[in-house]
Formats: C-alpha cells, structure tokens, sequence
C-alpha cells in the first residue's frame, strides 16, 4: 500500500470518528490507516471500521462490579460477531474498563473479567479467537468524568477496538 | 537508652506517644459507625534555636537544617515549635552552658541546640544536643553527623530522626523517600508519570515519562530500586528501576496474560504479583531467576499481595465470598484465612513494618476509608472518610500512613495525604502537581 493511500485513509478515518462523536483514542487508528483503503470507508460503507463503530457498536456496558453481559450486551455482541465474521481481515483488541468506585488493583481485574466476558462470547459466536486480544484499563481511561451514576454506567464498559488485518 | 529518660519529658512522651497506641477494640456492629478521632492531642512543645553557624561558609546551611529539623517534628503533630521571637535566652556556640530558667519560663520542655560547620569536601558536620528543660538533663548523648552539602536536608532529617526516636521510643521516619504517580491534565485523558522526592515532598525527580501509563510504584526493601506496572507494550506489565539508573526493565513476560500489584519480598530476593489470564486473576511469586509460581487457584479475583516482614505470609485481596475481602496464606501458597468480616468490601492490604497490623482500603455506603486491623482482623479501625480514599503505604515506623485522595467531580485531582494509625494529624502532602499511588521506603542508610 502507498504511504498516500494510507495517509489518505487514515484522514478519513479521523473524520469518521468526529463525525459520529463516538471517540476512541485507544487503538482505532491503526484499523482505519490499516485496511480503509480499497474497502472504501466512512460510516455508509457496511465493511468500513467507521460502520462497525457508529452502527454495530463497538461498546457494551456492565452493571456494577459485574461481568456479565445483559440483554443489550449480547444484541450489540451478535452484530459485532456478524460483522467481524464478514470482515476477516480484522482483529479487535477488546478493552475492559471499570468506573471510578473502586481500588485501582480490583478495577484492573475486574476490566479483565469484562474484557474476557466480551472475547468469549465472541468466539462462541464463531470469531476465531485468535484474532481478539483483550487488555484491562481498570478505572485508569473513563471517558464520562462526572462522579455520578450517570457517568459511572458509561465507564462500565467493555470497547471491541478493531485492529488492522490480521492473518491476511 | 531511654532508660535514663528522665521523668518529666517521659510523662509528656507518654502522653503524645498514647495518641499512636491503637485504642482498645472498637468493633462496633456497623463498621462505619467507628468512631475517627480527628482531634489533637496537646503536643509538647520545644524549642530549636537557630543552629550555630561553625564558620561563615555555614550559615544558610545551619538555618536550613534548623528549618528542616523543625518542619519534621511539628509535622508529626505530636510536637508544637515555640516560635524564636519568644525565645528569652540566646544561643551563640554550641558549648556554652544552657540557661534553662529561660527556656522553662517559656514552658519549652525540649530544648534541641545545634550547630554547624563545612567540613571540606562539599561536607558539612552536624552536632546537636537535646536538653529535657525541666530537669535540666541531656537525652542520649550529643550526636554529630556529616555529609554532603547537596544532602543536607537529609542531615536535618537524621538529626529529627533522633529526637523523635528519644522522645517516643519510637523509630523515626524522616530520612526516608516516596515514589509515586505524578498526574496530568483531564480525567479522561490523564498522563501519568513516576515520580521520587523525600517524605515531606523536597528533592523531587521523575523517574519515567510520559509517554506510557504507570502505575503503583513499590519500593525495594533496601530502597534503592522501584517496582511498578506499565502499558509500555500495550498491555500492563511489570518492570523493575534503579533510583540510579532509572531504565526499566521488563520483570514479566506473559503472552496473553496481564501483569499487574507487584511488591517485593522481605529478602528483596522474589516478588510477588497478580498476573491476570482468560478473565481470572490469581497471585503468583517468582524468585529472582526462576518461573513464576501460582499461589492462588480459584475463579476469583486474587490481587494486592503483600508480605508479613518475616516473609512467611502473604495477605491479599479476594473476592472468592461475593465481595472483596482480605485473607492471609503461607507465602508458599497454600490454604488462605479470611481476616475482614465488617461490612463493605476490603483492599490493598499492606503489612505494618513492624509486624503488628495491616492497612487496607476499605469501601463501605459509598464512601472510602483507610483503616488498620491487627494481622488476625481484629481491632479494626477506619483512620479516614472520604469521596475516595486508596492505597495505604506505611512509613518506616509504622506509625504513619500515606494514601491517594481524590474528590468527586469532573474536576477532582488526587493528592497525597498522611494520617497517624490513631486517625491524627491527617496532612496532605505536597506535591508539585496532582498525585497518586505513594509507596513509602525503608529509612535510607
């Protein structure tokens, strides 16, 4: 691939992501700068990594201190499953998060039960797991500040980050 | 040495020292109801004439010293200065007999005369007496301490370190460092650096940049390397620094596995750590140069290992009954025995230097406290109440405890914060900036 090409994509895909105001700082770009070009890109376009974002969704949330996944989880789940079964080039680096009520240690292991709880249901939905990875940020990245339920329900959270072609 | 204490002074130290006695068992039916005694105790008041200056070289050296000799005992809460505008009699050389009728009438009871001289070399020597005022005695023997003028903060500690030894029949805790997490910039966006200064925040270095996430930094027991996780990689893993060559090196190399809740064993010779695989996170141990060892086997979630000072036992956090509770196994592994039975849920649990109690963090109707128990759970008290209150660390007397404190809001930073194992004198530390995860270290050599 041509270094334009992949700057080009890249550009795109940072206006993809402002425009549907769903950031992810950690670990999207690469996707995008990665596989965008020759799949066409932007969020209309069903195999692009803007779609996965703002239409499949690539978050699910958890109830306090848990790690399983509700009702609302597994509906976003089984569109990231379908999705990710028609785009093989990708692999997701899948992130847990925590919010802030918690030590810093718990948080971190409990970010890693959620991270599992979302790999795992992934590959019982056909996945290969070697295409996922999961890590735990604990309470160390939220993305809503406020210290009320509010914000606490939406740092609860586990983010499917797509990751550049893998295997391929 | 304090056998000879004379009687007066020893009244007064038994006093201030009855603050720092845990109280008697205080385990009421609902934990939060625990009573956190935040008042003062009348702290005993001495005086500290500006040390001498030997030769002219030494004069902001000796008023530097003096200031940091001061600064030490006061911030334990147990000490009040009697402010030199107050003082009648005037000390001009190190020798010459004390006036004691003066300091009495100015009710001083320690009476701490020092002085100070350059040595060559960029060294400065240190002499101090320490007087009991009202029997007109000296405390132990007059001490003399040299070392370099770069350090001579730590001079002053040292001598601190003495009075405060002789007065309570405690170690002291001055000379001692902390490393921790320097923070920056918005909740959502937080940069975070480690970061080493001395107790009461002077001679600050960082000791990583930013570029990566650190966090909850642990101490050597002999001081001189730092323990700590990092997002180097992507995932956190744990790397090891030396004060004096701060290069990390990556200690574990799991694949597929996070790392994370190092510490180091007694020895210095293993550490041990939570590794965190397919969801589960269980406690392993790894002696310097050999594999890891699992300690833990169960689904639930094992973490903040630390050792008993003899090394025998480890105590930790799980939440194999429901919640997050402390237990206590051999530190080969093996059967573990729940201390925590209050209400809430119970964390990072740290043993005492001394042996004799674990700190810990603990959460209970939405707030947070730091609170010590004794090793088999009993005598529990809560020293502190806050939005959030974590991570206690103890000094290395075991008589004060340092934790993060953040405030709830967008806006909050967290800080550093002292309190006494009685719930006293709670300080926040200063920190240029905001700050988190303060591991104290042993007293330096």
């Amino acid at each position: 691939m041509k270094k334009t090409a992949v700057t080009a994509a890249l550009m795109v895909a940072i206006l993809g992501l402002s425009a549907c105001n769903n950031p992810n700082r950690y670990g999207a770009g690469g996707a995008g700068a990665g596989a965008g070009a020759g799949y066409g890109s932007g969020a209309s376009n069903p195999a692009s990594p803007e779609y996965f974002r703002a239409t499949v969704g690539e978050t699910v949330l958890f109830p306090v201190d848990q790690s399983s996944l509700t009702e609302a989880a597994r509906s976003t789940l089984n569109g990231q499953a379908v999705w990710l079964n028609q785009n093989t080039r990708y692999g997701a680096r899948i992130e847990g998060h925590a919010d802030e009520q918690g030590t810093r240690e718990y948080n971190l292991a409990l970010g890693a039960r959620r991270a599992n709880a979302v790999q795992e249901y992934l590959i019982s939905r056909g996945v290969a797991g070697n295409r996922l990875s999961t890590v735990s940020y604990g309470k160390e990245r939220p993305i809503a500040i406020c210290s009320e339920e509010s914000c606490y329900a939406r740092n609860r959270r586990a983010v499917t980050a797509l990751q550049g072609a893998v295997g391929s | 040495m304090m056998s000879f204490r004379p009687l007066a002074l020893a009244a007064a130290a038994a006093l201030a020292l009855a603050g720092l006695l845990p109280a008697p068992a205080a385990q009421a039916q609902s934990p939060l109801r625990i009573e956190i005694t935040e008042g003062v105790i009348e702290p005993l008041p001495f005086a500290i004439p500006a040390f001498v200056p030997l030769d002219a070289g030494a004069a902001s050296a000796a008023a530097e010293i003096t200031r940091v000799i001061s600064a030490d005992l006061t911030g334990t809460g147990l000490f009040r200065e009697i402010p030199a505008s107050a003082h009648i009699a005037r000390v001009t050389s190190f020798d010459s007999p004390v006036s004691f009728a003066d300091w009495k009438a100015i009710n001083a009871q320690a009476l701490i005369v020092g002085a100070v001289g350059s040595a060559g070399d960029g060294k400065l020597v240190v002499k101090f007496r320490l007087y009991d005022v009202f029997s007109g005695a000296e405390m132990g023997e007059g001490l003399q301490l040299s070392g370099s003028a770069k350090s001579m903060r730590r001079l002053g500690h040292k001598v601190a370190d003495q009075v405060y030894s002789r007065i309570t029949g405690e170690g002291g805790y001055f000379d001692s460092r902390v490393v921790f997490v320097h923070e920056e910039g918005p909740k959502d966006a937080r940069a975070k650096r480690l970061a080493v200064m001395d107790y009461d925040g002077a001679n600050l270095r960082y000791l990583t940049d930013a570029s990566s996430l650190v966090l909850a930094p642990r101490f050597s027991p002999t001081g001189d390397r730092v323990l700590f996780t990092s997002y180097a990689t992507g995932v956190p893993e744990i790397y090891l620094l030396r004060l004096d060559d701060p290069r990390p090196q990556r200690v574990t190399q799991g694949q597929g596995s996070m790392t994370f809740s190092p510490r180091f064993s007694p020895d210095g010779q293993s550490i041990v750590f939570s590794d965190s695989r397919g969801g589960n996170t269980d406690i392993y141990l790894m002696r310097q140069g050999s594999s890891p060892v699992r300690l833990t086997d169960t689904p639930a979630i094992e973490t903040a290992p630390s050792f008993s000072p003899d090394g025998r036992q480890i105590v930790f956090e799980s939440d194999r009954s429901g919640t997050q509770q402390l237990y206590i196994m051999p530190a080969s592994g093996g059967s573990a025995q729940r201390i925590s039975f209050g209400a809430g849920r119970y964390g990072t649990p740290v043993w005492s230097p001394r042996g004799d109690m674990i700190a810990f963090t603990k959460q209970n109707e939405g707030r947070f406290h730091i609170g010590v128990m004794r090793t088999d759970g009993s005598e529990e008290r809560l020293l502190t109440a806050s939005f959030l209150d974590e991570g206690p660390t103890w000094a290395p007397n075991g008589r004060v405890i340092m934790f993060t404190r953040q405030g709830a809001g967008a806006s909050a930073q967290p800080a550093l914060y002292s309190v006494d194992i009685s719930g006293r004198n709670l300080r926040k530390v200063p920190t240029p900036g905001s700050a988190s995860d303060p591991a104290w270290s042993p007293l330096l050599p």
